[in-house]
């Protein structure tokens, strides 16, 4: 694991052991440009939260540091492997060090709850059936769901949906976890519950965690670092603190404020030309 | 005019690609057979999904099909007096023609259909997406087994509804319009060859059955994640798997029988 110190990063984070490096890094979709040269140091043992604007390619982040997104330029380290270039088969190594909580939960419909989170297990493991039995109901003790395993997804809440998919991607105790958006559509108990899980399974199980999200206050709460993403670059980063007092625009995402540096109108003639037919200064 | 060339070429160049891509589709789940094979319960969960709950619509479909040859054959043949040929003309068209082709057309309607929404909707819902990020690869985990289960399924539904058939043609050429019984199944077994009839009939199943399963696995992975996607994916796996069945039919019809 690499601690040399980026330029684009403040000097206290890149100066941090990283999990995962992100340097220069373009990528397209058709036309559209998602990043352009974007930098993210990823430190190790820490949460990191990845916020920003809907569009601005936060989830597609996820996808870089999981494989899926291979990107049209620069270099991407997860736990000192580069994946640019890396074939198919050592893709699936790392990811085994990787696990992911999906928005949706994707948890397989067919599977009790039960055999979700023993799935990984079984499909890379030789370990008897009843060791799986007791690592599973160890897994879904700590979501506090172990008393669920015998139901089927469609028996469960949304907010029990996904501490089972949380209970699953931890199954193969990953050093990296990576959450996108895993507040969405839950209630405030269901919150909470998820914000106490996401904190204490980073600092229990030593992992390094990535949480993208919209949810300025709560993620805040957690992170120690926060990335800031706007039109295919890093806007801002740093401690949450230190985006609170940082520019303009740090200041009026992580105050939810309504205008500032992105007007509340969007862009047109003044309101006098338009009703009243005064010309444009 | 340019706009019309321009929208054909497009549309040419998206068929070529699909056409490729489920070239690679194929390739790569074959090279998983190795692993699936180890795990004989995952293709076997899938021959009993899409075989023996499609055993009801081919046992029916098989049973009314031999009754209408029956009665077509009947009320043709008793024209030269030659009624007790039946059992061949039933047993022939069965085993050379309707019977593999009925049933893959059936099997690509309930079964097909089905497997195009599920792969579909594991797509839609991250699952596939959930499956590669824990390592797994979904075309060895999920593709595969399918699609070997749909090529072991197509055959023995289609010896079952050439079974059923003869059946039906027998209930109404015996049971109802009284050709004799010894006549109907004696000229069955000196006529109808083993090799020649019932093995070619076989292995026209095999082939339909690989074309039906690889076009409904392919339609549901390479579909677009929403529900108009998965719609139009299941509508295009009934459609190109129906004209495929026919057009391979062709072909195999006159490389075995010339």
């Amino acid at each position: 694991m690499s601690t040399v110190v980026d330029r684009n990063l403040p000097p206290a984070l890149s100066a941090l052991e990283a999990a995962v490096r992100i340097q220069g890094v373009t990528f397209r979709r058709g036309e559209r440009v998602i990043f352009e040269g974007v930098d993210v140091h990823i430190p190790r043992g820490k949460v990191t939260a990845i916020m920003g604007p809907s569009g601005c390619g936060k989830t597609t982040l996820l996808g870089v540091i999981g494989g899926s997104v291979r990107p049209e330029a620069g270099s991407v380290e997860v736990l000192g492997h580069s994946l640019v270039g890396m074939s198919r088969a050592g893709l699936m190594r790392v990811r085994r060090s990787i696990g992911m909580l999906f928005q949706s939960g994707a948890l397989f419909t067919d599977l009790s709850v039960f055999d979700n989170v023993a799935f990984p297990l079984r499909e890379h493991t030789r370990l008897p059936e009843e060791l799986i039995r007791d690592l599973v109901l160890m897994k879904l003790e700590a979501v506090g769901l172990r008393g669920a395993h015998a139901l089927m997804p469609s028996q469960l809440s949304g907010g029990m949906g996904r501490r089972v998919a949380l209970a699953r991607a931890i199954a193969l105790d990953p050093t990296i976890m990576l959450y996108d958006e895993p507040f969405t559509g839950q209630d405030p108990i269901s919150m909470g519950v998820l914000l106490r899980l996401i904190r204490l399974l980073n600092d229990v199980l030593g992992l390094t965690t990535v949480v993208v999200s919209h949810d300025i206050h709560e993620t805040a709460s957690i992170a120690d670092y926060i990335y800031l993403l706007d039109r295919g670059h890093v806007a801002a980063c740093g401690t949450p603190e230190e985006l609170r007092q940082g520019s303009a625009w740090a200041r009026q995402f992580m105050n939810a404020e309504p205008d500032g540096p992105v007007p509340f109108h969007y862009g047109g003639p003044s309101i006098a030309a338009d009703l009243l037919g005064v010309a444009e200064a | 005019m340019i706009e019309t060339l321009r929208d054909l070429g497009r549309s040419g160049i998206g068929a070529f690609e699909s056409l490729g891509r489920s070239a690679l589709l194929f390739f790569y789940t074959w090279r998983g057979m190795g692993e699936v094979l180890t795990r004989p319960r995952l293709v076997l969960q899938q021959v009993y999904a899409t075989g023996v709950l499609s055993l009801v619509i081919i046992s029916v479909s098989g049973l009314f099909v031999g009754m209408v040859l029956g009665l077509q054959g009947y009320n043709t043949l008793v024209g030269f007096g030659a009624e007790e040929q039946l059992g061949v003309v039933v047993a022939l068209s069965l085993v050379r023609e309707l019977g593999p082709v009925v049933s893959a057309l059936l099997f690509a309607g309930r079964a097909g259909s089905a497997l195009t929404a599920e792969i579909g909707l594991m797509k839609a819902t991250e699952q596939l997406a959930a499956m590669e990020m824990m390592a797994v690869d979904p075309l060895h985990r999920v593709v595969a087994p399918r699609l070997l289960g749909g090529i072991i399924a197509v055959p023995l539904l289609a010896s079952i509804f050439n079974t059923v058939g003869v059946w039906g043609g027998w209930f109404v050429g015996v049971g109802l319009l009284g050709v004799d019984d010894g006549s109907y199944w004696a000229h069955i077994e000196t006529t109808v060859s083993l090799r020649h009839d019932v093995a070619n009939g076989l292995i026209k199943s095999m082939v339909f059955g690989v074309a039906v399963t690889w076009i409904a696995v392919f339609e549901g992975y390479d579909t677009v994640p929403t529900s108009e996607g998965i719609s139009r994916s299941t509508t295009r796996t009934v459609v190109h798997a129906s004209l495929a069945i026919l057009a391979l039919d062709f072909l195999l019809t006159a490389l075995m029988f010339d």
